[in-house]
């Protein structure tokens, strides 16, 4: 039931919202004294309440160095556990003050949607996971496939370009939650399951036998995810946009946790800058000059929350591949601080 | 005279603004106008906002492309089609499913209803424990427990379980043979239609005889006839125009044949059996309703059990059932909606699930959603008050 009220009571909340949810998000956080960030209702390595009930991944990371860089406090965030269906109401609605849930940046997304994307924080791509025992071994090999898949995703319409661009039949399954997807993956229902490459390894984890399941080498789209705010806010769209590109920034200079502080005393002017020594880069989107340095000390860098989410020693040992730094052969580039 | 006169005095001698005629009018005039305001300030508050926000609006969305899929549908639809044509699909699968819903729920729960006051001890406990369970667990439970039930015993496709006939049982449905129909058929389809004529006017004129003199017809073997053996005899005669395409074994399922997915069975399943409890209270309520006399006077006219309830205590134990069966036809209808748990293709699912999301035309669709469903419950409780007055007991 909480599925089917949710977009009717956020539309609703849409109808009656006084306005002032698009203006002067910093404000309204700092106020209330913590950031709502959108979240996963449970991704491994990317969105997910551990054991404990601390949230943990990639885009939690990035959603604690967005309130380290306001309030140097890393715990001031509300985490909101969307479905994928739920998501952009919840934001257009005022309801999360940012969205960090494995989001696709889309036209139609950027544009219709009233959303604004505020950078890449990990480059994906559309794969299929099949049982070993099917002899699949290309996913050209699935026409006649039943596919379950997330509806209210980017992954549905990828789906359905894929099997038509190759004249291949299929039937799609859609469930409202990706615990219903999976669950019905693993009880035969599809003969396939679809969804980010990335999505298909942390799902992996909770079937039943994960050794049973392969997934398979074709990559069918690209899915760049990344934070997302609601447009009409500029000053709150660019915080996001550059606390992102201050750990990018920070790992290409070799700023990490544990020599934050001595590089304090660098002698490199991009990392005095980075660091608030030099300039008044802070200030200029509405916090203080060591904003960098809270995100940093308290968080880590891009390539330590990647490492440490889902790096190649964690459980979903994912290699670093397109979101390596772009001096390393990856994609991941932030603009410079100056 | 007098009295004449202290009337008219007592009319003519109160202020216009202490008339409670004028009182009332002026109340509701005030009463719109303030509804008329909050929905003006509710509408033009939405559009403000939608356009401060960046969303766009309007109702132009339904015609561009959905681009994604379906696989239970009822007409056409693929993925060129528009989001118009998938907001139908998802539409006749909700009334379908409720259609089909209501009519089994309605028969299931007459017979436990009855069972219910069975004097048969074992009949009568079965039904009670039925119906205390049921009505008791959440509907999404149930639904939950009826999808991983029906799906998770079943074979894999190639392991189907082979029915005679050509229907094959699997995790992915039931694949049924589809009838292929020869141009003859059109015969056959003019007899059955000619046959269930003849068995309503067979039953009328039976009736009328009965009334004239007294004597009764065995009207229900007869229209058995009129209805199935007719058509079976055209079928012989005509040498049986209608042929199966048999769904085989093709890659990963079947291909050929018409699938009924496991989705829709859960859905119908969980749907029927939980209204049906609820039926069931509300029938034997009414029964309970019709006063012991009735059955007594039955009796002693030397009916027999089965013709007391069908002919006395059911058509006035009706009047108490209908108003609550129409409530429950209305929750089965909205509750078909849970179908978005278990993957099954309705309204709800398609069109303020997927279509809303795709579209992010939070607004609009939830308007439309919401006008499908006030549409529904309003056709059904129409049709049901006119159901009751019609077997309403006409008092002479």
């Amino acid at each position: 039931m909480r599925n089917t009220l949710m977009p009717a009571l956020l539309g609703v909340a849409v109808a009656f919202a006084a306005g002032t949810a698009a203006a002067a998000t910093l404000d309204e956080v700092k106020s209330k004294g913590f950031l709502t960030c959108g979240s996963n209702t449970g991704l491994a390595g990317f969105g997910y309440p551990d054991d404990q009930g601390n949230w943990k991944g990639i885009d939690v990371d990035l959603c604690r160095a967005i309130a380290a860089a306001i309030f140097n406090d890393p715990e001031k965030v509300k985490f909101v556990p969307l479905s994928a269906k739920d998501r952009f109401t919840a934001l257009q609605s005022g309801e999360v003050d940012v969205l960090v849930r494995n989001t696709t940046w889309t036209m139609s997304r950027d544009t219709a949607l009233g959303l604004n994307f505020a950078g890449v924080n990990y480059y994906d791509g559309q794969g299929f996971m099949v049982r070993k025992d099917l002899g699949v071994t290309s996913a050209k090999e699935l026409s006649g496939a039943s596919v379950c898949v997330q509806q209210g995703t980017t992954t549905e319409l990828n789906l359905a370009d894929f099997f038509r661009a190759n004249g291949m039949d299929y039937e799609v399954v859609a469930f409202a939650s990706s615990d219903e997807t999976v669950k019905a993956y693993d009880s035969g229902r599809c003969d396939a399951f679809t969804t980010d490459a990335s999505g298909l390894y942390a799902e992996r984890l909770k079937l039943t036998n994960p050794d049973e399941h392969i997934v398979l080498p074709e990559i069918i789209s690209k899915e760049p995810l990344g934070p997302v705010v609601r447009q009409g806010d500029d000053q709150w769209f660019s915080l996001v946009k550059w606390v992102h590109n201050a750990m990018i920034n920070a790992e290409e200079l070799g700023v990490t946790q544990a020599n934050v502080d001595e590089m304090r005393n660098s002698s490199n002017p991009e990392i005095k800058r980075l660091l608030g020594i030099e300039g008044e880069f802070g200030t200029a989107i509405g916090l203080t000059n060591d904003w960098a340095y809270n995100i940093i000390k308290h968080v880590g860098n891009y390539g330590e929350t990647f490492d440490r989410n889902v790096g190649p020693d964690t459980e979903l040992g994912i290699a670093r591949g397109l979101n390596a730094l772009w001096t390393k052969g990856g994609l991941m580039y932030a603009p410079p601080i100056r | 005279m007098a009295t004449i006169d202290i009337e008219h005095g007592a009319a003519s001698r109160v202020a216009w603004y202490n008339d409670p005629r004028i009182r009332g009018l002026i109340y509701q005039a005030l009463l719109v106008a303030v509804v008329a305001f909050l929905l003006y300030e509710a509408i033009s508050n939405a559009a403000e906002n939608l356009r401060r926000a960046n969303i766009a609006s309007g109702f132009g969305f339904l015609n561009a492309t959905a681009g994604f899929s379906i696989n239970q549908k009822l007409i056409e639809y693929s993925e060129t089609s528009t989001y118009g044509r998938a907001f139908l699909v998802g539409l006749l699968n909700t009334l379908i499913v409720a259609a089909i819903g209501i009519l089994l729920a309605t028969i299931l729960g007459f017979i436990i209803g009855i069972a219910r006051l069975s004097r048969n001890f074992i009949i009568n406990r079965m039904a009670y424990v039925y119906v205390e369970v049921v009505r008791n667990l959440p509907l999404l439970l149930q639904l939950l427990f009826w999808y991983n039930a029906v799906l998770t015993p079943l074979p894999a496709p190639r392991n189907s379980i082979e029915l005679p006939g050509g229907i094959f049982l699997n995790n992915r449905g039931i694949v049924m043979p589809t009838p292929v129909l020869e141009s003859a058929m059109a015969i056959v389809a003019a007899v059955i239609l000619a046959g269930v004529v003849a068995a309503f006017a067979y039953r009328s004129w039976a009736r009328r005889r009965q009334l004239e003199t007294g004597m009764q017809y065995p009207v229900f073997r007869v229209a058995l006839l009129l209805v199935i053996g007719l058509p079976a005899l055209a079928l012989v005669l005509t040498g049986f125009p209608i042929s199966f395409e048999v769904p085989e074994l093709r890659g990963f399922n079947f291909a050929g044949g018409t699938p009924i997915y496991p989705e829709f069975f859960a859905l119908l399943i969980g749907l029927v059996t939980y209204t049906a409890a609820f039926i069931a209270e509300i029938v034997r309520a009414g029964i309970l309703a019709v006063s012991h006399g009735q059955t007594e006077a039955g009796a002693a006219l030397g009916f027999r059990q089965g013709k007391i309830l069908r002919l006395i205590v059911i058509p006035q134990a009706m009047r108490v059932i209908i108003p609550p069966l129409t409530s429950q036809y209305l929750n089965l209808t909205k509750n078909s909606s849970l179908a978005v748990a278990i993957g099954y293709p309705d309204l709800v699912q398609v069109f303020a699930g997927t279509v809303l999301n795709q579209t992010g035309q939070a607004v609009e669709v939830i308007l439309i959603t919401m006008g499908v469903y006030l549409t529904i419950s309003l056709v059904t409780s129409a049709f049901m008050n006119w159901y009751n007055r019609r077997v309403a007991l006409t008092e002479r």
